[in-house]
């Protein structure tokens, strides 16, 4: 294993700004793996550092294939972690609206193009990210819809599904977009949450990644093979919006099967405590998403619901 | 009269309403032509407040020179101003990034999509922002190259220093104005000034620019002043940009829209803290600074000035 600085920025009171790789092996460059980008995102932080160990330990152990390299990010934004802030300090932009990076051009895109520029060579890209709505997912491999994509990839995570994202026009300056954009195939890990520790749905990507470099020939991983995954569009997921804004009570939890009609939440008054919306399931099927927080306001989308198939 | 666009309720006691003022002639003159005027997009951008003030005010003292409809929207973004936040708070999101927006959608999209519908049909839209908390700007009206035909001659009767016409980008395709003009409702976006601040002499300048305007519309009979007549810059080379090469404090060397030459000082980045000098910025041709740094922390690479080329 080899620590390297990949991008340094001299502070001015704060120590210097580095974001750090793991390197492990040599040769082509075969996956590169990215941790949290935001400063909310110490889920993302927590699954790679899970990774770094464990990729230590089979490197020691001969499990790695010679002639592939392995790099891991942990952390694209160490300055907005260590003040729990989730866009950059100064300017409040977001690392991950601005790839491919600039190298003249602002700080963030600065980062995005001395990231982009050691990252964009590896044959696959895998990113821990969030979701910019608060909530609880079923764990995912997400792609864009971008034409570029395999999905036949995806599936040998063995994760319970593989999500197309419908490319959106903010969606072009992601990591995700501008890897697929350079030719990575790329990947996004969506684990249950974002600012608090899951550790079962860690575990689970730690499996799916270490599955997917076994099977790509990268690694040797002899663990379970996971779930066959569900192909499902994210246009195709049945949203169930609030009509009403107040305090949210949710009835179900990610990941169980619901009947159509079944109660998924309550919306609360907030001051007299009535019952002034129930939020049932329009069709049968999985709760894959739900909202986080304990208000709603209205017409958010709450609940994202997978088709259950016939 | 004032009126509610769009309405919802937020989760305790409280009603989030986008409103509009609506000033009509006071004899009904037949004529339906519209003017918008629209600022608070991003809550922390504040210039666009003294124009409505002013232009409403002025209207009311020579009602009688009015000949068509002038809706004003100061607050697009409420929650933002009132918490000096440029996105939508709560949901971290640039407004300026919704639109078109979703009659369907959530909340945001809802009344991102109520604006739209609002404005669509105008004759001109002015979109007044004030460039962010950390530069200020020359008035200047910014036009997407894919608009460019329909807006340059709108542009010119809006009383700025300077047109800037760039390039196109897929990311600004959910701002208002490309949505806006993309539907036939030419749009104008003005950049002046500086985040949560008032300059009242821009403020006076753009109101004169709007009276101009609405006069070339045939919406206003009365006297107006004399428009500059802005520079137009196309090319992108004619704009430098002048990003720190290190962190520390700016401290500016030359006055806001200050005509240079290159090689001369802008100013120079400092290190309180040893009492060094660690860059100093210099002019990289002759020309005009329409940007300047207002916020003295800067990160390697944080945006400290632009410099138009003299032509």
């Amino acid at each position: 294993m080899k620590k390297n600085t990949i991008y340094e920025i001299q502070g001015l009171y704060r120590d210097n700004f580095r974001v750090t790789g793991y390197e492990f092996g040599e040769g082509e460059e075969a996956v590169c793996i990215v941790g949290s980008m935001r400063g909310n995102e110490v889920q993302q932080l927590y699954c790679c550092s899970r990774l770094v160990k464990k990729l230590k330990g089979m490197e020691e152990e001969g499990k790695l294939t010679p002639g592939k390299k392995i790099l891991v990010i942990p952390c694209v934004n160490p300055y907005s972690v260590n003040i729990q802030k989730r866009f950059w300090t100064v300017d409040n932009t977001d690392i991950n609206r601005m790839f491919p990076g600039y190298d003249l051009g602002e700080t963030t895109q600065r980062i995005a193009d001395g990231v982009f520029r050691v990252i964009s060579a590896y044959r696959f890209g895998i990113q821990f990210t969030s979701f910019y709505m608060p909530g609880e997912f079923m764990p995912h491999v997400r792609m864009m819809d971008s034409g570029l994509e395999d999905t036949e990839l995806a599936k040998q995570f063995g994760m319970p599904y593989v999500v197309l994202r419908k490319v959106r026009p903010y969606d072009t300056t992601t990591l995700n977009y501008n890897w697929q954009i350079w030719e990575t195939q790329a990947f996004s890990m969506y684990t249950n949450t974002t600012t608090r520790i899951d550790r079962k749905s860690a575990k689970e990507a730690e499996r799916g990644i270490l599955t997917f470099l076994h099977k790509q020939g990268i690694a040797q991983y002899h663990g379970h093979d996971g779930y066959l995954s569900q192909i499902v569009k994210d246009v195709d997921m049945v949203s169930v919006r609030t009509g009403k804004a107040g305090l949210f009570e949710p009835a179900v939890s990610v990941g169980e099967e619901v009947g159509r009609g079944r109660i998924l939440a309550r919306i609360i008054d907030t001051y007299e405590g009535e019952v002034i919306e129930e939020l049932t399931a329009p069709v049968d099927g999985i709760v894959f998403f739900m909202h986080g927080e304990p208000l709603t306001y209205a017409d958010t989308a709450v609940f994202k619901l997978v088709v259950r198939e016939e | 009269m004032i009126t509610t666009v769009a309405s919802k309720a937020l989760p305790v006691d409280e009603e989030l309403k986008i409103q509009k003022n609506r000033i009509e002639p006071e004899n009904d003159t037949g004529s339906k032509k519209r003017i918008s005027v629209v600022t608070g997009i991003h809550g922390d951008e504040l210039e666009g407040q003294y124009v409505c003030f002013e232009l409403i005010r002025r209207i009311k003292e020579q009602k009688e020179n009015l000949k068509g409809i002038v809706d004003i929207y100061p607050a697009m973004n409420p929650l933002g101003i009132d918490s000096i936040t440029r996105g939508i708070p709560a949901f971290e999101m640039d407004m300026n990034r919704l639109f078109p927006g979703d009659i369907e959608g959530n909340m945001t999209e809802y009344l991102a999509a109520r604006i739209m519908e609002d404005l669509t049909g105008s004759e001109v839209v002015l979109d007044i922002h004030a460039s962010n908390i950390y530069l200020t700007e020359i008035p200047q009206i910014r036009v997407n190259a894919v608009h460019e035909e329909q807006l340059i001659p709108l542009a010119k009767e809006a009383n700025v220093d300077f047109v800037w016409v760039h390039g196109a980008s897929t990311v600004l395709e959910s701002t208002l104005a490309y949505s806006l003009n993309s539907i036939g409702t030419p749009t104008l976006v003005v950049e002046m000034g500086v985040g949560m601040r008032i300059t009242k002499s821009y403020g006076d300048q753009m109101v004169d620019g709007i009276f101009n305007l609405m006069k070339k519309l045939g919406i206003w009979e009365g006297k107006t002043a004399a428009v500059r007549q802005p520079i137009i810059s196309r090319n992108p080379k004619d704009v430098a940009y002048l990003n720190a090469a290190t962190g520390g404090l700016f401290v500016p060397a030359v006055r806001h829209g200050a005509q240079l030459k290159e090689g001369e000082l802008i100013g120079r980045i400092i290190n309180p803290l040893s009492g060094g000098v660690r860059d100093e910025v210099r002019a990289p041709m002759d020309g005009m600074l329409f940007t300047i740094r207002e916020y003295p922390i800067v990160d390697e690479g944080s945006l400290v000035g632009r410099l138009l080329r003299t032509l």
